[in-house]
C-alpha cells in the first residue's frame, strides 16, 4: 500500500506491506533507529513519536499507513536550528536517562504532555508519564527534568544577545 | 609552566564531582546504537520456535508449510545442531549442560524447539507460525518440593536419575543447632523470595556475521561479558579464539539477563556460517520473560535464637532452591548458591549454618540475575525479614534489635561465621543517620496514634551489608577463567587519551565514571578521555559487568593502570625538569621538583614530551593493568519504609522511602544517585507487583508485560537518599560498588513496613509480591475469627 506522509520535516512517499507498523516503518524503511521497541503489548511506551505536532502516539500501535497524510517528529527531529530541544538538555542535565533505551519515547510523552499542560504539578507529571516504562532512572529524575524542561519552555523568550 | 585550572569544589581534580554524563550526548539525540539497529548487507532474519507445553515429548517437527513460504530459507532443529556438535552447550559454571533447541523432549514451557531463517523479519515470523511440532504430554515438575520426590524426573539425559542437582552447606551445623535450641527466644519462619525476571527495556539480540572468506565470526550481542562469551564461543564450537569478534554496542538495560547464553545466539551463529550471511535474531517480550535469565526462586527456612534481652545466639538458613530445568545459574564455578553465605548480614551472630538443596523443574532455568551479586538478594532478604521476625517475638523494636546486634566499628576487618572477611563499615553511625534522617521517633508515636484509631501503618527497616566485587581469584572463577579485570590506557601527544576495560556499560556510565578515575589519577581532563568497551578485538580482558563488580575490579584496575601510566611520565618529567628522579614527586596534580614549587610541569606537558623529547625514557605514555581483588567489597545500607495500608482494599501506598548507602568512595555522586533510584525502583517492584509464577500445570503465567507488571513514575514512590562513606581498605580508590545495593537492601524494607502495619492482626508474613489481593486476603483471614 502506497503511504506518503512527512517525517521530520521530509516527505515521504513509500509503498509498504499493510501489516507494517509505524515503529517497524520509521527504523527499517526510513532509518530512524532513535524510535525503540521494547515489547510486543503497547506497554513500554519505547517506541511513542509525536504525531502532527503535538500528539504522543505509540508507533508500534499504529500501522504505518495509519500515519498516511500525518507528519511525524521522531527523536531525530526535535533538536531546532541546531539546538537541543529543552526537553533533551533537561533529560540530560537532571541525569534523566541511564540506558537510554526509554529515553525517545519518554521524552516524546512528555514533551506532547507539556504542550497541553505547560505548568504541571508533580503528580499530574507522574500520570502523564504513565504509558513509559524506564528500569534505570527510578523517575525522580525523569520527572526532575520535565519540571526543568517546563520552565524553560514556558519562560518568556529571551532577547536575543549579541555574541561576545 | 604551570596549570591555570580552577581547583574543583571538593578539592578533587574530577573524583567525587557530579559530572553530566559524556554518553548521554548520543542517547538524548536518537544516535545510540543498539543491537537492533545493526543492519549489515544481505542480512537475513532469525526467528524461534516455542513449545507451547511444560514437559512433553516431541513426536514429530514437521518443517514442510515453514518452507513453502515466500521468505523462509531454512527451518533449524536439534538434529541440524547435533550435526555440528552444538545440540548442547555447557552451563556457566560447567557442571551441566543445555540444550540449544529441545532434544527429544520439551521441559518448560516456551523452551527453544526450531528456528527459522528468513529474507525478512516478516517471514521468519510466518515460518514460526507454519513449524507444526507435535508433542505428547508428560507430567510436570513445578516446585522444588515436588521435585524432590523424584516421582518425574525433569532430566532423563544425565547420569543420575534424579531431579536433585546438588546440596551445599557451610557453617557449623551441630553447634548452631545446639545454640538455637539453648536460646530463651527463637524464630522459624518460611519465607519465599519470588521467581522474577530482570526484563530489562531492550530485550536480547544479536547479528552473527560469518565471514566467510576470513573465516571470522563477528558477533554483535546483546553482552554484559563480552570476553567470556567469546572464549565459551571457541570452547563450544572449535573456532579459534582470534576469530571470533564479539561486539556488545549499547545496551539497553541488563540487569543480570544478559550474561547467560541463549539459543538465539548460538542458532543464530550456526546459521551464520552455513549461508554465509549475517543473521539477526531479536527476541520478543515474552521470550525474553519466558525464557531468558530468571532470578531467585529460592524458598528458605530462616531459624534465629536470641537471648531475652535481644542479643543473637545463632542463625541456620535452610533453602529449597528452584533451578529450572538446567543448572544454568551463572555463578562462579566454587559458590553453587553464590554469595549466599552473606545471610549473617550486618550482623554479629557467634555461631551460624546454612544448607542448600537445588532441584530441577519444568521451568525456564537461570538464576541469579536481576541486579543481583549472586545470591546476596536472597541472602539479605532471608536475614533482614529475619531480624524483624525476631524483634516481635522479643516485643522489642527493630532498631533497637539491629543496633544491639550489629558487628562494631572496632570488628573490622571482620570475619564472618559463613567465612566472608567483611572490610570496612559503620553500621551503627548509618543506621543512626536513617532514624534521625526520617523522624523515626515522631513516626513511632504517629503509628500508635493510627493504631489507636484502627489504621494500618508501617514502617519497615532493612540494613542490609552486600558482598560485591567477585573475585579474588583464589576463590573465584567462571568456567576456569579467573574473575580479575582489566584496563589499558593509552595518552596522546596531546594531552586527550582512550580508556578501554574490560566490563560493558548498560546504563551505569561508565563512558564518564572511568574518566573520572583515569583523570583523578593523571590531572588531565575527563572530557577528553574517551572510554571504550565492549569490543573483544580492542579492550584488554575482562569477565564483564555484572553483580556490581565493575567499580571494585575494573575500576581498581583503571586506577592501577594510571598509577602505571605516572610513574612513567614522572621519569620523563625527570629529564624535563632536568632533575634526579628521586626529587620528582606528584603534588596537586602536577609533577613538582621537590622543596621546589616554581618547578612543574603537567602531565599535558608530559604527554607531549614522551612523543617528542623523552629523553632516555621509552617513548609512548600508556599502560595496562590487570587487577585481581585481595578480597571482595562489602557495601551496605539502612534503608526505612514507611507505609500505609488500606485495610478494606489491602493496597499499600509507600508514603517514604529513605536509603541511606555506604558504598565506599564515590566517584560520581550524580550516577550513584541515579543508580540508587533505579534499583531501589526495582526492589519496589519485586516487594509489591512482579512475580513470575506458574500453575500447577506449569503455564508461565506473566508473559508479557501487561501481566508481568512494571512500575511507572505513578506508582513508583519518590526516593530519598543520603550517604555515610567508610571506604574499602583494599581497594587503590576506596570504592566498593553500588548498583545493586538498593535491590539487594530494599524489598526486605518493603516488606518489614506491610507487616509492621499489619502486626496489630497478628500477621507475621506474606510472601512478595504484596498485592493488594495478597494483602487483602491476609486480612480478612486476620479479622474473620
Amino acid at each position: 500500500m502506497k503511504v506518503s506522509l512527512k517525517v521530520n520535516g521530509a516527505d515521504y512517499e513509500r509503498d509498504v506491506e499493510p501489516r507494517v507498523l509505524l515503529a517497524y516503518f520509521l527504523r527499517e524503511d526510513l532509518g530512524l533507529t532513535g524510535t525503540h521497541v521494547g515489547c510486543d503489548t503497547s506497554s513500554c511506551g519505547c517506541c511513542v513519536v509525536l504525531m502532527d505536532g503535538e500528539k504522543a502516539v505509540k508507533s508500534c500501535t499504529m500501522f504505518a499507513v495509519m500515519a498516511d497524510g500525518h507528519e511525524i517528529t521522531t527523536i531525530e527531529g526535535m533538536k531546532k536550528d541546531g539546538k537541543l530541544h529543552p526537553m533533551q538538555q533537561a533529560f540530560s542535565d537532571q541525569h534523566g536517562l541511564q540506558c537510554g533505551y526509554c529515553t525517545p519515547g519518554m521524552m516524546a510523552t512528555a514533551i506532547a504532555f507539556l504542550k497541553h499542560n505547560p505548568d504541571p504539578s508533580e503528580a499530574e507529571i507522574r500520570d502523564a508519564l504513565s504509558g513509559n516504562m524506564c528500569r534505570c532512572t527510578g523517575y525522580n529524575n525523569i520527572v526532575k527534568a520535565v519540571q526543568q524542561a517546563a520552565a524553560e519552555l514556558s519562560a518568556p523568550a529571551a532577547e536575543p544577545v549579541a555574541a561576545s | 609552566m604551570s596549570t591555570t585550572e580552577a581547583p574543583p569544589a571538593n578539592g578533587r581534580h574530577s573524583m567525587g564531582q557530579p559530572m553530566k554524563r559524556k554518553e548521554d550526548a548520543r542517547f538524548i539525540a536518537g544516535k545510540g546504537r543498539y543491537i537492533d539497529d545493526i543492519v549489515l548487507p544481505n542480512m537475513l532474519y532469525l526467528a524461534i520456535v516455542h513449545s507451547d507445553y511444560p514437559h512433553a515429548k516431541i513426536t514429530k517437527i514437521d518443517k514442510d508449510a515453514a518452507l513453502k513460504i515466500p521468505g523462509v530459507l531454512a527451518v533449524i532443529t536439534a538434529d541440524d545442531l547435533a550435526g555440528v556438535g552444538l545440540a548442547w552447550i555447557p552451563t556457566f559454571h560447567g557442571y551441566d549442560k543445555q540444550m540449544v533447541l529441545a532434544v527429544g523432549k520439551v521441559l518448560y514451557q516456551y523452551q527453544e524447539v526450531a528456528a527459522v531463517v528468513a529474507t525478512s523479519r516478516a517471514a521468519a515470523a510466518d515460518g514460526v507460525e507454519a513449524v507444526v511440532v507435535e508433542y505428547e504430554q508428560l507430567t510436570p515438575v513445578v516446585d522444588p518440593f515436588t521435585a524432590k520426590t523424584d516421582k518425574t524426573l525433569v532430566r532423563e539425559d544425565r547420569e543420575n536419575k534424579t531431579n536433585h542437582i546438588y546440596h551445599w552447606e557451610v557453617g557449623k551445623r551441630a553447634e548452631t543447632d545446639a545454640a538455637i535450641a539453648a536460646s530463651d527466644v527463637k524464630i522459624n519462619e518460611r519465607v519465599y523470595f519470588q521467581r522474577c525476571h530482570p526484563a530489562p527495556l531492550e530485550p536480547c539480540g544479536c547479528v552473527a556475521d560469518m565471514n566467510p572468506a576470513t573465516g571470522t565470526l563477528t558477533l554483535y550481542m546483546t553482552s554484559q561479558a563480552p570476553h567470556a562469551h567469546r572464549t565459551v564461543v571457541s570452547l563450544v564450537t572449535g573456532i579459534p579464539e582470534d576469530k571470533i569478534h564479539v561486539i556488545s554496542p549499547d545496551i539497553g538495560g541488563g540487569f543480570g539477563n544478559k550474561v547467560p547464553v541463549y539459543a538465539g545466539y548460538v542458532c543464530s551463529a550456526v546459521a551464520s556460517i552455513v549461508t554465509g550471511h549475517p543473521i539477526k535474531w531479536i527476541e520478543t517480550r515474552t521470550e525474553n520473560l519466558t525464557t531468558t535469565g530468571f532470578a531467585r526462586d529460592y524458598t528458605m527456612d530462616v531459624e534465629i535464637g536470641a537471648t531475652k534481652d535481644g542479643k543473637v545466639t545463632a542463625l541456620k538458613v535452610t533453602t529449597h532452591a528452584d533451578h529450572g530445568a538446567f543448572d544454568a545459574a551463572a555463578d562462579p564455578t566454587k559458590y553453587p548458591a553464590g554469595m549466599f553465605g552473606i545471610c549473617t548480614g550486618s550482623y554479629d551472630f557467634p555461631v551460624a549454618f546454612t544448607e542448600l538443596d537445588a532441584y530441577f523443574t519444568n521451568k525456564a532455568p537461570g538464576g541469579v540475575a536481576y541486579r543481583c551479586s549472586f545470591r546476596v538478594t536472597e541472602a539479605s532478604y532471608a536475614i533482614e525479614r529475619g531480624m524483624d521476625l525476631l524483634a516481635n517475638a522479643l516485643g522489642m523494636d527493630p532498631a533497637d534489635v539491629r543496633m544491639k546486634n550489629f558487628v562494631r566499628k572496632d570488628q573490622f576487618p571482620y570475619p564472618s561465621p559463613l567465612g566472608f572477611v567483611y572490610d570496612s563499615g559503620d553500621y551503627h553511625t548509618t543506621l543512626q543517620k536513617a532514624l534521625d534522617k526520617v523522624g523515626y521517633k515522631e513516626l513511632r508515636k504517629e503509628q500508635a496514634e493510627k493504631r489507636a484509631r484502627g489504621e494500618l501503618m508501617g514502617i519497615g527497616i532493612s540494613t542490609f551489608t552486600e558482598v560485591v566485587g567477585a573475585g579474588p581469584s583464589k576463590h573465584f572463577d567462571i568456567m576456569g577463567i579467573k574473575m580479575f579485570d582489566s584496563a589499558e590506557i593509552r595518552i596522546h601527544p596531546t594531552g586527550s587519551g582512550i580508556v578501554r576495560a574490560g566490563t560493558k556499560s548498560q546504563g551505569q556510565g561508565h563512558e564518564t565514571t572511568w574518566a573520572q578515575i583515569v583523570a583523578e589519577e593523571l590531572g588531565l581532563d575527563p572530557q577528553n578521555l574517551l572510554v571504550e568497551e565492549g569490543d573483544t578485538d580492542t579492550a584488554p580482558y575482562g569477565l564483564g559487568t555484572y553483580a556490581s563488580r565493575s567499580t571494585p575490579v575494573a575500576g581498581a584496575a583503571l586506577a592501577m593502570a594510571a598509577r602505571r601510566v605516572r610513574e612513567k611520565a614522572r621519569n620523563i618529567a625527570a629529564h624535563v625538569m632536568e632533575a634526579p628522579l628521586d626529587d620528582v614527586e606528584w603534588v596537586d596534580y602536577k609533577f613538582q621538583v621537590k622543596g621546589v614549587p616554581s618547578k612543574t610541569v603537567t602531565m599535558k606537558e608530559i604527554a607531549f614530551a614522551a612523543y617528542t623529547n623523552p629523553g632516555p625514557n621509552e617513548p609512548g605514555l600508556e599502560a595496562t593493568y590487570y587487577y585481581d581483588p585481595p578480597n571482595l567489597t562489602f557495601p551496605y545500607g539502612a534503608y526505612i519504609a514507611v507505609v500505609d495500608v488500606d485495610k478494606d482494599t489491602g493496597e499499600t501506598k509507600v508514603r517514604r522511602f529513605l536509603a541511606i548507602d555506604d558504598c565506599g568512595t564515590v566517584i560520581n555522586p550524580m550516577i550513584v544517585e541515579g543508580q540508587i533510584h533505579g534499583g531501589l525502583t526495582e526492589g519496589f517492584a519485586i516487594a509489591f507487583m512482579q512475580e513470575i509464577a506458574y500453575d500447577a500445570e506449569g503455564n508461565n503465567l506473566q508473559p508479557n508485560f501487561t501481566e508481568y507488571l512494571i512500575p511507572t513514575s505513578l506508582e513508583s514512590p519518590h526516593w530519598e537518599t543520603d550517604s555515610t562513606c567508610n571506604p574499602s581498605p583494599h581497594h587503590p580508590i576506596g570504592a566498593k560498588g553500588v548498583g545493586e545495593s538498593p535491590n539487594v537492601g530494599s524489598p526486605a524494607a518493603f516488606v518489614n513496613a506491610v507487616m509492621d502495619a499489619l502486626s496489630p492482626l497478628g500477621i507475621k508474613n506474606i510472601d512478595m509480591p504484596l498485592t493488594r489481593s495478597k494483602v487483602w486476603s491476609a486480612i480478612q483471614e486476620a479479622t474473620k475469627a
